[in-house]
């Protein structure tokens, strides 16, 4: 089969990925022939409900998690564990409480071996670049949620990833806070021009980043739909007032309602049998 | 600006004074049950008779010098916990098999009155510092060991998986990430591990009438000169007080964040 045009451009390619895991209960399939590209620049989130393998596929692009059937290649490079062009961003707290912001930020480069006082600039670059200028020289502990991962996501940045791959980093905030960070991200990453892929559950934050959408189904997480969101950049939260935005969330919804449901049921029926 | 009273005794200053107060007034309290014969003053000595005897025993007893031996004697305990028992900690989470076939024993070991093993080791290494020494090391060496493998075990898998993103090397992992993850643990381990190793310390001198304090305590109260070994029990104290407050300055030294 001849690659389209994208295909061929495709910084990402994810390929027939599958993923069983061994269980008392049997094996089970988390990931099932899931296949998308992700293009230099562009920013992709995956949406599903709980339980769909949305995490299993971001430890599986993250070289985190081996042993699954297809391939992943990132500019024509198969990838086997980790690799310096993916850099992630994890949905718990991941900073280093004993390491100041600057400090944490700086972790990557001292990893990399890049002099103390050349890392630190370079890390106080990245701190300014979330927001953070005058927090360079506090501890996580001093910080809300929403800084916090600030720092995790200016980490990140810090490796000079070629993908940023962020699983639900918003995930423990208030809405008010998501929004007023997806705003941060979508400026980051149009600035960089940072080929981002999210992985999320919630509507809103996948409408209001994205340039495509990706709705995986339940258990066994196969893609259900991509939808395209043709809505302007540069773009920030005022977006979710528009009629356009509405229309794309509704759009998803109906492909995810269904999904949501049969998680909800399967969950229900688990505990049934748990407690009989 | 003037601190209001309540502000004043709730600051740090205000509770160390109130701290020496209260102790001042137990004191009080003793030396009044004493004086009122409520308590036997054969038992125990007037505090105010302790007191008078701190320069005495400093004067006839060279305390100060003895003080210092015990010091030494447990400095270096202290220096064999941190480095075998923090090492051994590390290997036993290294390796799960070795972990799930020790694990029992040390926290045996924690339990087991290693003092009354001295005879063992004075036929090892005569009856000389190195006998105190070993003792305190054996009877702390357990909780260091059991507190750095369960802070190693606690660290978060998030951090680990930060690292592993990052392509850390293995020295890379415990150095920068495992070991400062598991340091708050692995100091509740030290700590513990230093009070038993004080406490056989001077009572392994105490039984084999060698060394600093503990055969000063030996000699005064064999002597029955109660408030001389009281007072020599305030320079123990004074010991502990000494090396708690210095593990809590490497602490805060290694732990800023707290």
């Amino acid at each position: 089969m001849m690659a389209t045009p994208a295909q061929a451009d495709a910084l990402l390619r994810v390929e027939h990925v599958s993923k069983t895991f061994a269980t008392p209960d049997g094996p089970v399939k988390a990931v099932d022939d899931v296949s998308f590209n992700v293009a230099p620049g562009q920013f992709v989130s995956i949406i599903g409900p709980s339980g769909c393998g949305k995490s299993t596929v971001f430890n599986i692009l993250g070289g985190l998690l081996g042993d699954y059937e297809g391939r992943v290649t990132v500019a024509g490079e198969t990838i086997k564990g980790t690799h310096p062009a993916i850099g992630m961003v994890f949905q718990e707290e991941s900073t280093f409480p004993w390491r100041t912001v600057v400090e944490n930020v700086a972790f990557p480069l001292e990893i990399a071996g890049v002099p103390k006082t050349e890392r630190l600039e370079q890390a106080a670059h990245f701190v300014q670049m979330v927001g953070l200028h005058g927090f360079e020289r506090r501890y996580p502990a001093e910080l809300s949620g929403g800084m916090r991962q600030r720092v995790a996501i200016a980490r990140t940045l810090a490796s000079k990833p070629r993908i940023l791959l962020m699983d639900e980093p918003f995930a423990a905030l208030d809405e008010q806070t998501r929004l007023l960070l997806g705003d941060k991200v979508l400026q980051i990453q149009q600035a960089l021009q940072q080929t981002t892929l999210l992985i999320t559950h919630n509507l809103t934050e996948a409408v209001q980043l994205s340039d495509r959408v990706l709705v995986m189904t339940y258990r066994p997480g196969r893609l259900k739909r991509v939808v395209d969101i043709d809505l302007a950049h540069p773009r920030d939260s005022e977006v979710v007032s528009s009629d356009a935005f509405g229309h794309y969330v509704a759009e998803i919804w109906h492909d995810l309602r269904e999904e949501a449901s049969r998680g909800i049921q399967d969950a229900e029926s688990q505990a049934l049998h748990r407690t009989r | 600006m003037t601190m209001s009273a309540k502000g004043f005794w709730t600051s740090t200053p205000g509770a160390r004074i109130f701290g020496l107060l209260v102790t001042l007034a137990v004191l009080g309290v003793v030396e009044a049950a004493i004086r009122a014969d409520i308590v036997n003053a054969f038992i125990v000595p007037l505090p105010s008779q302790i007191a008078a005897a701190i320069p005495r025993i400093v004067a006839e007893e060279n305390v100060l010098y003895r003080f210092w031996q015990t010091t030494q004697e447990i400095f270096a305990a202290s220096v064999l916990l941190a480095l075998v028992g923090v090492g051994l900690g590390v290997l036993l989470y290294s390796f799960r098999t070795l972990r799930l076939a020790c694990e029992t024993w040390v926290a045996a070991l924690a339990a087991a009155p290693v003092v009354l093993m001295y005879p063992l080791f004075l036929v090892i290494f005569g009856r000389s510092a190195t006998t105190i020494v070993m003792i305190g090391f054996a009877a702390g060496i357990a909780p260091v060991i059991l507190k750095t493998v369960e802070g190693l075990a606690g660290v978060r898998p998030v951090l680990i998986d930060v690292g592993r993103s990052f392509r850390v090397s293995p020295a890379q992992q415990f150095r920068l990430i495992l070991l400062p993850a598991a340091l708050s643990s692995v100091f509740v381990g030290l700590r513990l591990g230093l009070v038993f190793a004080m406490i056989n310390i001077v009572g392994v001198e105490f039984l084999i009438n060698f060394g600093g304090l503990g055969q000063l305590i030996n000699d005064l109260a064999e002597r029955y000169d109660l408030p001389g070994t009281y007072a020599a029990i305030c320079f123990v104290v004074a010991i502990s007080i000494v090396f708690y407050v210095m593990t809590g300055k490497v602490e805060r030294r290694l732990r800023p964040h707290q």
